[in-house]
């Protein structure tokens, strides 16, 4: 790696502001900031900008290493077995998985809903984080955004599958007549919600490959095969980096931002109304859109870091995604798992202050009925796991978060088969009562769900840049005209 | 134009850093230059203000594409399910805006979406299978880290030694090439 010398700072300047009104000019003199209010560089040991492309794409062009191939063959023995399974459950219909009336919904929601929510941070970094200007996205927008896709990836099978006769899904999935020539009926929220996913993950994909245009050229000015260098050219669509390029390309990126935003906070808003909608005790609450977004961002966090965390170990990315995104991270989860219990406790409250007997059964029944293991699972992981990143000693420790992060992300598919299925379970008639038990077919299909993930993530580090190279470059000092670093002489 | 300089793309500067490059911007675009650009890893703040290049108008795509995608949404579920096949569906009106809207603010985005990738590559005027420039090998490190300013031959101000001793003496620019068309 041809890592270039460290440049040297200098030591913080701080001139007295100019107070053409003060009498006494000596008496407003600004001191220098103390130690501790003074930002930590988004990139440290002030690397260059020609280090910064040598260490990113360096990832994707020097042979993997020795842990890739185990790591791609399990994921896809993984993978390979949810296949199997799903080829099994439409050839024999979905009466191999556990789920039978009253619980319709179990395993596949649950699956389909936690891993939609996992996809929500990538949105949430690339595109509310860029709106708020939040310099400090460039070294994780790029993994978030590709765990998105591959996250929706994911979520999109599960509901595709659990219909039992799949050969009918495009009827009721695209807009097109059945036999009938009746219409899909768009009063329904799960016609939205095939909208709404589907749109999330187009726009995901076309943001996520606008970010990259600028380095796949990075890729193909500097590939030297000529599969590489064709595939990257391809895909790179001609780019030169033109000032009159970037100018449309800023904008645009700053659009779609603006547009995802929207997007991502409608998804699990529409997601949420599969439920909200319907009349089941335990569902048809009003707090639930916000509460299911607030609860995706608090999950996919958790991912971003249960991914992160090995990466920059692996490729000792440590000067680029740093200890202080770590922490950024943790606070955000901090912020949302506590969105999160407040929900909790709101609609415990509500279920007693509305006054409905078959909500505030469902919500006793959920705490202490058959499911209580789930209920208290979801509680000690959402609700009290979170709690511990108000230190900064344990947000510091990457172990720590990491093992935290998991816990998150096990809370949170607690919490989605809580939503679904202790209502299901026993809603108004007694002698329709049942106790869902998943099948091995439905514990399977999960698990194989996450070697899709991983087989896909695995790939996007092999061949893809991982962090956005072009932009962490644009949030560096030496990017900065008007700095010392950038160039920028005395009477700037 | 001679014929010597019907085979020249352009004239090719580069510079160290990015407050370098900047100061060049601002020199051209002063001295009247209308086909040139600057090449940089990424987008330096304040280069279109130093160039003189206008506000981008990647906005109007966006605005006719979420116009379109609100407009499709509205149309296509009042055509299925109230125009063509009434759907009566728990006592509601055949279509009201109201639960049409979830579907049309999803097409809104997508349709925007869209619009605005296809409008910044139409401006763009990419994908381009080739530019000079690319073939360039010096050129390679403006996606790396190198910063690049270049005068077109298709500029009416420029003439090839006066624009060469403009870019070395006036800008300061650290290496100065001629690029073949």
């Amino acid at each position: 790696m041809a890592a270039t010398a460290p440049i040297a700072v200098p030591g913080p300047v701080v001139k007295p502001l100019p107070q053409p009104h003060a009498p006494k000019p000596a008496a407003l003199k600004v001191g220098e900031a103390p130690r501790e209010l003074e930002r930590q560089p988004l990139v440290l040991n002030n690397r260059s900008i020609g280090w910064i492309t040598d260490a990113i794409a360096g990832i994707c062009e020097k042979p993997m290493p020795k842990w890739w191939w185990p790591a791609f063959i399990v994921s896809a023995g993984i993978m390979s077995m949810m296949f199997a399974l799903i080829t099994y459950l439409i050839s024999t219909g979905v009466g191999v998985w556990g789920l039978n009336q009253p619980a319709g919904w179990a395993w596949d929601i649950t699956n389909f809903v936690f891993w939609i929510g996992i996809g929500h941070a990538g949105t949430l970094i690339s595109a509310v984080l860029f709106l708020f200007r939040q310099k400090w996205r460039t070294s994780i927008n790029r993994s978030a955004e590709a765990m998105t896709l591959f996250a929706v990836a994911c979520a999109g099978i599960f509901p595709v599958v659990h219909v039992g006769r799949i050969w009918f899904a495009p009827i009721f999935l695209a807009p097109i007549p059945n036999a009938n020539t009746v219409w899909p009926q768009f009063k329904s929220p799960l016609l939205w919600d095939v909208f709404a996913i589907s749109t999330y993950g187009t726009v995901s994909l076309l943001f996520w490959y606008t970010g990259l245009v600028p380095d796949l050229a990075t890729l193909r000015d500097r590939a030297t095969g000529k599969i590489r260098k064709i595939a990257y050219g391809f895909f790179a669509l001609g780019w030169t980096g033109s000032n009159r390029h970037w100018s449309n390309y800023e904008k645009a990126y700053l659009i779609l931002a603006g547009l995802s935003t929207p997007l991502v906070l409608s998804v699990h808003s529409i997601v949420s109304f599969d439920f909200a909608v319907s009349v089941v005790p335990g569902w048809h609450t009003t707090i639930f859109p916000p509460y299911f977004v607030a609860g995706a961002i608090f999950s996919g966090f958790g991912m971003v870091l249960t991914l992160l965390i090995p990466l920059r170990a692996l490729f000792k990315l440590h000067d680029i995604v740093t200890t202080r995104h770590l922490e950024l991270m943790c606070k955000v989860i901090l912020a949302t798992g506590s969105i999160v219990g407040y929900a909790y406790g709101m609609e415990f409250f509500i279920a007693w202050y509305g006054g409905s007997p078959y909500e505030l059964y469902a919500f006793k029944n959920r705490a202490f009925g058959p499911y209580w293991w789930a209920y208290w699972t979801m509680i000690s992981c959402n609700v009290i796991s979170p709690h511990f990143f108000w230190f900064q000693k344990l947000r510091t420790s990457a172990l720590f978060v990491w093992c935290a992060s998991i816990v998150v992300n096990i809370g949170m598919w607690f919490e989605r088969f809580v939503i679904i299925v202790t209502s299901l379970h026993q809603d108004y008639l007694p002698s329709s009562w049942g106790y869902f038990t998943p099948s091995w077919v439905d514990v399977f299909t999960f698990v194989g769900s996450f070697g899709l993930f991983m087989t896909l993530f695995l790939l996007f580090i092999r061949f893809l840049p991982a962090i956005a190279i072009s932009e962490v470059k644009g949030v560096t000092p030496q990017a900065d005209p008007h700095h010392p670093l950038g160039g920028a002489k005395g009477h700037h | 134009m001679s014929a010597s300089t019907n085979t020249s793309y352009g004239l090719l500067a580069s510079f160290e850093t990015p407050a370098d490059i900047m100061d060049a911007a601002i020199k051209c675009r002063d001295a009247g230059f209308t086909k040139w650009d600057v090449f940089t890893p990424f987008p330096i703040h304040g280069m279109d203000a130093a160039m003189g290049v206008k506000k981008s108008q990647v906005g109007w795509f966006t605005f006719a594409g979420g116009f379109t995608g609100f407009f499709t949404g509205m149309t296509m579920i009042w055509f299925m399910n109230s125009h063509d096949y009434g759907l009566v569906v728990g006592g509601k009106p055949l279509f009201t805006p109201l639960y049409a809207f979830p579907v049309s603010y999803e097409l809104t985005i997508l349709f925007g979406s869209f619009a605005t990738l296809f409008g910044l590559l139409f401006l763009n005027r990419l994908p381009r299978l080739h530019h000079p420039l690319l073939a360039v090998k010096n050129f390679k490190k403006a996606t790396d880290d190198g910063y690049f300013l270049c005068i077109e031959a298709g500029d009416p101000k420029y003439a090839p030694e006066v624009t060469r001793t403009f870019l070395v003496e006036q800008c300061h620019a650290r290496l100065v090439e001629t690029v073949e068309d």
